[in-house]
């Protein structure tokens, strides 16, 4: 089908990062999963044998593994119509010159290179399922981060990789991790030493181009005792009429004193089921902060999370979440108080149209002995017409009885009076509308770096574009 | 005399959702540059009537028209009758959570004007004004009417006036809820705009004789049960002020 009419008919032609690439690929599997593609993507790799029998270990798990019946509708998903490994090019590129050029010209119009001058410490860049571009400035080399593609990390840094791989997403942790830890391929790698502070971001790219592609990065990043640093990853596919399914894990560590921010534009076209474990531990007052903005795919479900294993770490998750016709955002945070004096907050914003839906799903978990906690949680939804939904899933285990836990949920429709006062100044109904929503987000999206939240702002136009009336 | 700048004639209009008529045959004619007031008792269909002006989707109008220079409104979006120069000042001026007052103004300049400001020419701008009302500069920077005073609010209202500088300008109730020496600074700056923009029409809605010490209409009108029934110069406020609406009333029943 000739990509323009898929995209007519699907409605999407409001997204625009819909084009697509043609398939030069060195290798694309069969479709489905079992042990035949596992075992053929560990040996494309040339991978240690511990890390074949911890995939092979995840796929048993995997193939035994109930679905999960909360959340989402899954019923489209099927593993048996999905290609698990697609790989595109030959080797990583260090410079864009070295990307093959369809794929470079991709990530140009992604505007990736630009930023990465602009003001990013090092970026990398996943298309299908393998990293194809990766740089870090030479600045922060010479101070010893490192920040490689995963396969790269786990070939050159095998003793880091295998001390970390999994001590915080366990595969048995759920159907989709363990998933991930059988067919991983791509991710990044990052190590912050000791100390270091990085002044600018890293950020990843994930592009999915294939239809009907499973993409399923595994990232690991370790930020050393007082180290500092913000990571960014941003992702989009073209629209196919065959669903796609992007499921990541991502495992952080953040020793004593360390600082770590991570932050997700995800932006995948509405065809994309987005299953992603995300999950920090955090060290003695340690931060980990998760900023997580939903705007794209046909189901996301994730729910980062902080776990604060030492005194005084403290946990921020900030979620914003856009569930246009069609969409199902099943998004929120996850914090378990593991220390004493630890601390968290959890702020959630959600905005949904016509037949899209947004939930929130929070666990907010005290252990026994993790004394003077505290912790807040907001979260807000806005509604922007009578037939859009939100549902709210807030789950509070209290095991400790010094702990100091505030909650807070509010539903709001777009108001006709708000619309009004705005239009009686002369703004357009979609105009009135962005700006209610523009205004409903603020509080987070101000929270992002300054570039992000042009951009942040920019997709939410671009989503209420012919929103009401 | 040339052509009002608002002729409304005969204008029914009800209540969208349940079919209530609030306005029953209303008459009013503005002129370039006129300053009219209107009074009347609660719930006679003052606010109503702003509103229907504006466009206001929760009413409609079932007969009767509204001309502005000569052309009907009524199928035009509230939008459109303010880019056309329509401007209501609220009673109940609404809150919008994270916007900033200074953001809100320019995109509304920039919706009328049709054309991007300059960013310094539209600062520049806004820190007079404000300074004409006498507000806080921090006000430019705080969303739009959370948490602000009731006088404050309206205090916002006159603000966006003198920034949009509209051909018609109506105020509903703008006095109500602003202390003394806050009234008296809004109307000062009313009547500055009024200095600088000599041709705008002013329809003021007001329960009180005070408001028109300090802003002398042409004309006054007195509202009742959604008609305009009875019209006359400044003295009938003060008449209004001394008798209330009963002998109005009264009189009116003599007559039908
Ligand atoms: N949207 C609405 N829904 C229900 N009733 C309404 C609505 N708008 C107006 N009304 C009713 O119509 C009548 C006129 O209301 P309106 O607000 O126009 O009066 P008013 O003259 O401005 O009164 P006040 O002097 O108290 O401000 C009132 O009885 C009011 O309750
Ligand atoms: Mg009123």
């Amino acid at each position: 089908m000739p990509e323009n009419d898929s995209v007519a008919q699907l409605g999407l032609d409001e997204y625009k990062y819909g084009f697509k690439d043609p398939e030069n690929y060195l290798f694309k599997s069969r479709k489905g999963l079992d042990e035949e593609i596992v075992r053929h993507i560990s040996a494309q790799k040339n991978e240690p044998e511990w890390m074949l029998q911890r995939r092979l270990k995840a796929l048993k798990h995997a193939q035994k593994r109930p679905w999960p019946t909360w959340g989402g509708d899954l019923s489209g998903l099927d593993f048996d119509n999905i290609y698990f490994y697609i790989r595109p090019s030959e080797r990583v590129g260090r410079t864009w010159d070295e990307v093959p050029e369809d794929i470079k010209n991709t990530f140009e119009r992604l505007g990736i290179p630009e930023q990465e001058r602009k003001f990013l410490a090092g970026a990398g860049a996943q298309y299908e399922s393998e990293v194809v571009y990766h740089s870090l400035k030479e600045e922060w080399e010479k101070q010893g981060v490192i920040f490689k593609g995963m396969d790269d990390g786990l070939r050159d840094h095998e003793d880091i990789v295998r001390e970390y791989f999994g001590t915080v997403v366990p595969h048995q942790d759920n159907l989709f991790a363990a998933v991930n830890t059988a067919v991983w391929s791509g991710g990044s790698f990052v190590y912050i030493p000791k100390g270091v502070k990085l002044d600018m971001p890293l950020q990843a790219y994930f592009r999915i181009n294939a239809e009907a592609m499973g993409q399923f990065e595994r990232t690991l990043i370790i930020v050393e005792e007082g180290a500092e640093m913000q990571y960014i990853e941003g992702c989009t596919a073209p629209s196919y009429s065959q669903d796609s399914f992007h499921s990541g894990v991502i495992e952080i560590i953040v020793k004593e004193g360390g600082r770590m921010r991570y932050t997700t534009i995800q932006n995948w076209s509405h065809n994309v089921y987005n299953l992603v474990t995300q999950r920090a531990k955090v060290g003695r007052n340690a931060t980990m902060e998760w900023v997580d903005g939903n705007l794209g795919s046909k189901l996301t479900m994730k729910y980062p999370s902080c776990y604060l294993m030492g005194e005084g770490a403290r946990g921020e998750i900030l979620s914003i979440a856009y569930a246009g016709p069609g969409q199902h955002q099943d998004a929120g945070g996850k914090v378990v108080h593991m220390a004493p004096h630890t601390s968290s907050r959890i702020v959630s914003k959600s905005i949904s149209k016509g037949s899209g839906r947004s939930s929130y799903r929070g666990l907010l978990k005290v252990e026994k002995g993790a004394h003077h906690v505290k912790s807040n949680v907001e979260c807000d939804a806005l509604l922007l017409d009578e037939e859009a939904r939100t549902d709210t899933y807030p789950y509070i285990e209290i095991e400790e009885e010094h702990a100091s836990i505030g909650h807070e949920a509010t539903v709001s429709k777009i108001g006709d009076e708000q619309l009004f006062y705005l239009m009686s100044r002369g703004l357009s109904e979609d105009e009135a509308a962005t700006m209610v929503v523009r205004g409903f987000i603020e509080p987070l999206v101000k929270e992002l770096p300054m570039e992000y939240a042009v951009e942040m702002n920019k997709l939410i136009q671009l989503q209420m574009e012919g929103s009401v009336g | 005399m040339a052509e009002p700048l608002l002729k409304i004639t005969n204008l029914h209009a009800e209540i969208a959702e349940d079919g209530t008529e609030i306005l029953r045959g209303l008459d009013l004619e503005l002129n370039e540059g006129e300053i009219h007031a209107i009074m009347g008792p609660n719930g006679s269909g003052k606010s109503t009537l702003s509103k229907v002006i504006s466009g206001h989707p929760a009413y409609e109008v079932t007969d009767g028209e509204i001309l502005f220079r000569g052309e009907s409104v009524l199928d035009m979006q509230p939008d459109e009758r303010a880019r056309a120069g329509i401007f209501l000042a609220f009673q109940y001026p609404v809150e919008i959570p994270g916007v900033s007052v200074a953001n809100f103004m320019r995109t509304a300049i920039n919706a009328k004007r049709g054309e991007e400001v300059d960013i310094f020419d539209f600062q520049e701008e806004l820190e007079s004004r404000m300074e004409m009302l006498e507000m806080d500069p921090a006000f430019a920077l705080r969303s739009v009417n959370e948490g602000f005073s009731g006088g404050e609010k309206k205090r916002n209202e006159i603000l966006q006036l003198a920034m949009l500088q509209p051909e018609l300008a109506v105020m509903d109730e703008t006095d109500s809820g602003l202390d003394i020496d806050a009234l008296r600074i809004v109307t000062a700056g009313i009547n500055r705009i009024k200095e600088q923009k000599k041709d705008m029409a002013v329809l003021l809605i007001t329960h009180y004789q005070r408001m028109l010490n300090y802003i002398t209409p042409d004309k006054v009108h007195v509202m009742v049960e959604g008609r305009i029934i009875r019209t006359g110069g400044p003295e009938l406020a003060l008449e209004l002020e001394e008798r209330g609406y009963d002998w109005i009333r009264e009189e009116m029943a003599g007559v039908a």
